[in-house]
């Protein structure tokens, strides 16, 4: 069939022309095959630009269109806009970039225009080859999945379940609350974490458009953007949820101790607990790796039972709403959602790894996770400030950084550290008045609302500052004073002088890092990591939560550290997001993706392998390959792969980009 | 005059491509000498791409994916690391030398990065000449 090609060389000003003749180019696009029209204009983004292709298209019956201007990535969709207006399949388009791929990056006049001719005609050459498309629209069912129960999770469930769409919220542990539910106060307001997140908390309990599952993970996601299932396994509790009261009485009763993983180690729990007061759901859990009865089931005896039977010679009941069920098995639930909110946070760096801070080596050197439970009122000190020997620390030192902003660890900030440090010296300043407190920084990092003025009122409450990055813990006394203390030993660099500083306490502002399973998270949900281990959004500045599989989004920590105030904010924005989708009712598919050609294919199967998506299934009985256009992304992996050629990724043919490497070596 | 090659890049759209875009905005100087083709991913990069390239007249190949682990569809960049040191085998037995086809990560952020590879294979092959399409090597 006859194509009639117009093309349009935009000047963008002097942005292009400056550098481009784009006189020149226009009449060399004149003489390109099929071309019967080709103009130059000032702006071909303005209305006027638009309108000249708009009307060609109609005067000259155009069947292809191409624009020489700026990156497709910045007015490809003005233009394919422009031709759908007209009548033209917004497909049959292409465009040259021959503003940031050359005028701007040239500075010899001939040699560029040469480069836009090529550009051009290789634009020429692929819109030939171009085919009409259709998007297609498929309707979304309404329901949201939200994965982790930290704020972040929290926070996007309520928003969703608020506006009456059913949300299943889904946490690994036996509570929600995330890390938050683990400090005492927060910065820079200095509320107490509790009672600003347990009212949310209980919300989400009792909310009649949330269905919690706690104590479970998901296994597998299938499906496409409108129209995910999802599989849950809810890991036995061995408690019957409906019946347990949280009463409390189980974990009186049982005999076993075991370190608490919500104390970070300096508390106690039971083997059947509730994970701290104010848990939601309130409700107990057996932990089948030290509950005696679950161990000795496994060796066919019956022992234990105190939590269920009480202890009949003292009169002491057991568990009175019969709640405890050792019987009970992994549950498999599945659901189905338009939309998945992924908010699985992060994990504190284990400072371990740093030999020479001896944490783990020496007593009272402390993480920032465990000092937070030891200032938490609800904690295994009642809020004291304690050294492993019960006396009150005279001297604490506060190390910033440690495992951020380190080529060894972390390279990156984790922006929290600075300002939590300087909460860590207010509440010390509460708690232990008399006590000296050193706080070793980089550079002080205080960007956000409040927190400038944060550090002021510290530096008012008479903390020590001292600039430099502690190189090594020791309790090698050199100096009297030094006897039976950790002593800090850094370079002062804004004196320029090595110190050693004795301390009682060391308290580490460890980096917040990826979950150890980031990995497998990222292959459940088809996400990408960046180079720092965190989730990959689809656009760093402008598209923060969306990732590149649509209808997946990603907030909080999990998608780089950040505070509270942020980590909210994310979780509204990718709620609103979700229930945008919803409201409309429908998705657009995209059409630039791959279809197998049943005659071609051989049935070998390589291409089902390698598909990121899992959009390619294998049709057993005719035996060959079928692509979910709804899952497909047109990445075009197995289009390069089929050995048989049979697989042609739409708009990216193999016809069209030979074309267009034919026509960049004119 | 001296001997100006004529190079083909391979961008994926969402890493190199935009890394590409980025050298112009901040208006990086580089050599004219690499001509861009957009392809959604790495991983789409079909060898006979690249022998496409040589027969119609190109002198090296460049192809630009996303850094490893920061692929937009999870692993294209995976296949490419694959596909394109296979290729680069076949091509040397051929005679063709290594510095004409070159794979390389450049993610959004990295404009300067795009255009000092340009700058540094321009000038490679530069050295080497141009390609010579009936053979290559000393045998052609
Ligand atoms: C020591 C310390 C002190 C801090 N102090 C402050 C402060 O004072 N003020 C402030 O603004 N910020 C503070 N922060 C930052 C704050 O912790 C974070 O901004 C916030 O906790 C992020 O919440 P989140 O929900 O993204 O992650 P998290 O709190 O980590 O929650 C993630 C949740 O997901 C669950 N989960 C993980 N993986 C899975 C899975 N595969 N399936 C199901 N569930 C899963 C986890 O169990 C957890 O409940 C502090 C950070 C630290 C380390
Ligand atoms: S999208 Fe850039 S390499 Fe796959």
């Amino acid at each position: 069939m006859e194509r009639r090609i117009g093309v349009y060389i935009c000047h963008c000003g002097s942005n292009i022309a400056g550098t481009v003749d784009c006189e020149k180019v226009t009449e060399f696009a004149r003489g390109l095959d099929s071309v019967v029209v080709a103009r130059d204009y000032k702006y071909m983004c303005s209305d006027p630009g638009q309108n000249l292709i708009k009307d060609d298209i109609k005067e000259h019956g155009l069947s292809r269109v191409v624009v020489a201007s700026c990156s497709p990535r910045m007015h490809e969709p003005t233009f394919r806009r422009a031709c759908q207006d007209a009548g033209l399949n917004q497909y049959l388009f292409e465009m040259a970039n021959i503003r940031e791929h050359c005028s701007w990056v040239h500075e010899d006049k001939g040699m560029a225009t040469e480069k836009a001719k090529a550009l051009v005609s290789a634009a020429v050459r692929r819109v030939y080859y171009h085919e009409p498309l259709e998007t297609k629209e498929v309707p979304v069912n309404p329901n949201v999945l939200v994965v982790g129960g930290g704020i972040a999770g929290i926070q996007a469930a309520l928003e969703v379940a608020d506006s009456e769409h059913q949300v299943y919220l889904v946490e690994r542990e036996p509570s929600i609350g995330g890390h938050m539910a683990m400090f005492d106060k927060t910065f820079p307001t200095l509320d107490c974490a509790a009672c600003i997140l347990t009212p949310k908390m209980t919300t989400v309990g009792q909310h009649p458009y949330i269905q919690l599952m706690t104590y479970s993970e998901v296994e597998d996601v299938s499906g496409y953007v409108g129209n995910f299932k999802v599989k849950i396994r809810k890991k036995a509790r061995y408690i019957d949820e409906d019946k347990c009261t949280g009463c409390g009485q189980c974990q009186e009763l049982c005999p076993i101790s075991v370190p608490s993983e919500f104390d970070c180690g300096l508390g106690k729990r039971k083997a059947i607990y509730i994970p701290f007061p104010y848990a939601v759901p309130n409700k107990a859990v057996v932990d089948p790796v030290k509950c005696s009865h679950l161990k000795g089931l496994a060796e066919g005896k019956d022992v234990c039972r105190i939590c269920q039977k009480g202890i009949e010679k003292k009169g002491i009941p057991g568990c009175e709403a019969d709640a405890i069920d050792f019987e009970q098995k992994d549950e498999i639930v599945e659901v189905e959602v338009s939309n998945i909110i992924v908010a699985t946070g992060f994990q504190q760096f284990d400072p371990s790894v740093i030999y020479q801070y001896g944490y783990g080596r020496y007593d009272n050197v402390l993480t920032g996770l465990e000092f937070e439970r030891m200032s938490n009122a609800s904690g295994p000190t009642n809020g004291e400030v304690l050294l492993a020997d019960g006396r009150k620390p005279e001297s604490i030192a506060i190390l910033h950084c440690v495992g951020s902003r380190d080529e060894n660890y972390h390279k990156y900030c984790s922006r929290v550290c600075c300002m939590y440090s300087l909460k860590y010296s207010h509440l010390l300043r509460e708690k232990v008045p008399e006590a000296a407190v050193y706080q070793l920084y980089i550079d002080m990092r205080c960007a956000g609302s409040g927190y400038e003025e944060f550090y002021e009122r510290l530096q008012e409450e008479g903390v020590n500052f001292v600039r430099g990055r502690a190189g090594e813990i020791t309790n090698i006394a050199e100096r009297p004073e030094e006897e039976g203390k950790l002593i800090v030993i850094c370079e002062d660099t804004l004196v320029r002088r090595k110190r050693r500083i004795p301390v009682d306490m060391v308290i580490m502002s460890c980096a917040l890092e990826p979950r150890a399973d980031a990995d497998q998270i990222a292959k459940t949900f088809s996400l990408s990591r960046k180079a720092d281990g965190f989730f990959l959004e689809k656009h760093p500045k402008l598209d923060p939560v969306a990732t590149m599989t649509d209808g997946i989004f990603i907030v909080g920590c999990c998608q780089s550290p950040k505070d509270i105030p942020d980590t909210v904010a994310q979780a509204s924005a990718a709620a609103s997001r979700a229930l945008a989708m919803i409201s409309k009712g429908k998705v657009e598919i995209e059409a630039a993706i791959a279809v197998v050609d049943e005659e071609l294919c051989a049935g070998c199967k390589i291409c089902v392998d390698l598909c990121p998506y899992k959009a390619i299934s294998f049709d057993e009985e005719k035996k060959v390959s079928r692509i979910n256009e709804a899952v497909c992304k047109g990445c075009g992996v197995c289009v390069a792969a089929c050995p048989s050629g049979a697989i042609t990724g739409k708009h990216f043919t193999t016809e069209q980009i030979m074309a267009e490497i034919e026509g960049v070596l004119v | 005059m001296s001997f100006e090659p004529k190079i083909v890049g391979i961008l994926c759209n969402w890493c190199s491509y935009a890394g590409a875009d980025l050298a112009g905005i901040s208006r990086k100087k580089y050599t004219p000498n690499v001509r861009v083709v957009r392809v959604m991913c790495s991983g789409r990069v079909d060898p006979t791409f690249v022998l496409k390239a040589f027969e119609s007249g190109a002198d090296g190949v460049l192809i630009c994916g996303c850094h490893p682990g920061e692929c937009h569809y999870a692993e294209g960049n995976y296949k490419a690391a694959r596909r394109i040191p296979l290729l680069k085998k076949m091509l040397s037995q051929l005679g063709i030398e290594d510095e004409r086809v070159r794979l390389e990560w450049v993610s959004a952020s990295e404009g300067d990065r795009f255009a000092s590879i340009v700058d540094e294979m321009t000038e490679q092959i530069r050295q080497l000449g141009p390609f010579s399409r009936n053979g290559g090597g000393e045998n052609g």
